[in-house]
């Protein structure tokens, strides 16, 4: 399977991205902002950071970035994009994915390890979770608090398009688990083609014993089908 | 020609930074402040000469770009 990390100025996850793609033997390139196509691949990551130095709004410049209209054609034609962290903030401004992540709820930047409940095994992303449904991924960040009209929430609800919902160890989703103040306690979403994941946590900071943990791992599992 | 656009948070959207700013304008003295709302202003300039046309453009960069209207609103002003 081939992947493509998409790197813009300000990412700092596109190498932690690429190491565990590569760890699953994913056949992955690194492809510059500035660049017009896209290589051939089957999955796009659109990496954590602080693209553009989180300038006008979080992942709004690079939205508009050269490769994001490759992406979107890539997107279209039913390709895979993951989008982490900062990657998820782009692929909201790019409209790939409805709604807005506003600021924290406190205010303060999180980095810290978070307990998630999967919700939804029926897409590319979180097939292999069958096997572990309560998870624990860090999240790093300052604006995650995912918001959206009713109607959107709804649609999100109705349709299973919430895979990942904040938790706590027993898997009770309630508001007082919710670290940044999230509608319903989203930590990520699907669009309705489930090709395209956008999530605050960072999968791929947990794919080793080493980094204490290997939640992170199952995802890579789900794209690469093991 | 220069035209001005202001952002803001719409009304209901919570805006952390405007209400640090009015705490610290009481901590300060002036207590007869009510309420700050801090927004972004944009300076543009525009080689259009008619008027309409240049404020049409503006209103779809205001769109496209300097906004996201799910939680900002957006004034032109022109010159």
């Amino acid at each position: 399977m081939k992947s493509a990390v998409i790197v813009f100025p300000g990412s700092n996850c596109d190498r932690d991205v690429a190491i565990a793609l590569k760890k699953f033997k994913f056949e992955n390139q690194m492809v510059w902002h500035n660049d017009l196509t896209l290589p051939k691949t089957d999955l796009v990551v659109l990496p954590g950071g602080f693209s553009y130095g989180d300038y006008l709004r979080c992942g709004c410049i690079a939205s508009k970035s050269k490769i994001m209209s490759d992406v979107i054609q890539h997107s279209k034609r039913g390709g895979l994009v993951l989008g982490i962290c900062n990657g998820f903030q782009v692929l909201i401004e790019t409209g790939l994915l409805p709604g807005i992540l506003l600021r924290n709820k406190k205010l303060k930047f999180l980095a810290k390890n978070v307990f998630l409940k999967i919700l939804n095994l029926n897409n590319k992303f979180t097939s292999s979770y069958k096997k572990k449904k309560i998870i624990t991924l860090p999240i790093a960040h300052n604006e995650g608090n995912y918001f959206a009209n009713d109607n959107i929430l709804k649609n999100l609800e109705d349709k299973n398009l919430i895979p990942f919902k904040y938790c706590d160890k027993n898997g009770n989703i309630k508001k007082e688990f919710n670290p940044n103040g999230s509608s319903n306690n989203i930590a990520g979403i699907l669009n309705s083609e489930k090709n395209i994941l956008g999530m605050m946590p960072h999968p791929e900071r947990l794919i080793d014993p080493l980094l204490s943990g290997e939640d992170g791992s199952i995802l890579f599992e789900s794209l690469i089908g093991i | 020609m220069k035209i001005t656009v202001t952002v803001t948070l719409k009304k209901d959207v919570l805006d952390p930074q405007g209400k640090v700013v009015n705490k610290t304008l009481k901590n300060m003295g002036y207590n007869n402040i009510a309420n700050v709302r801090q927004g972004k202003y944009f300076e543009i300039e525009i080689n259009e000469t008619k008027k309409e046309k240049a404020k049409k453009i503006i209103d779809e960069i205001s769109k496209k770009l300097l906004s996201n209207l799910i939680i900002e609103d957006y004034k032109i002003n022109l010159e």
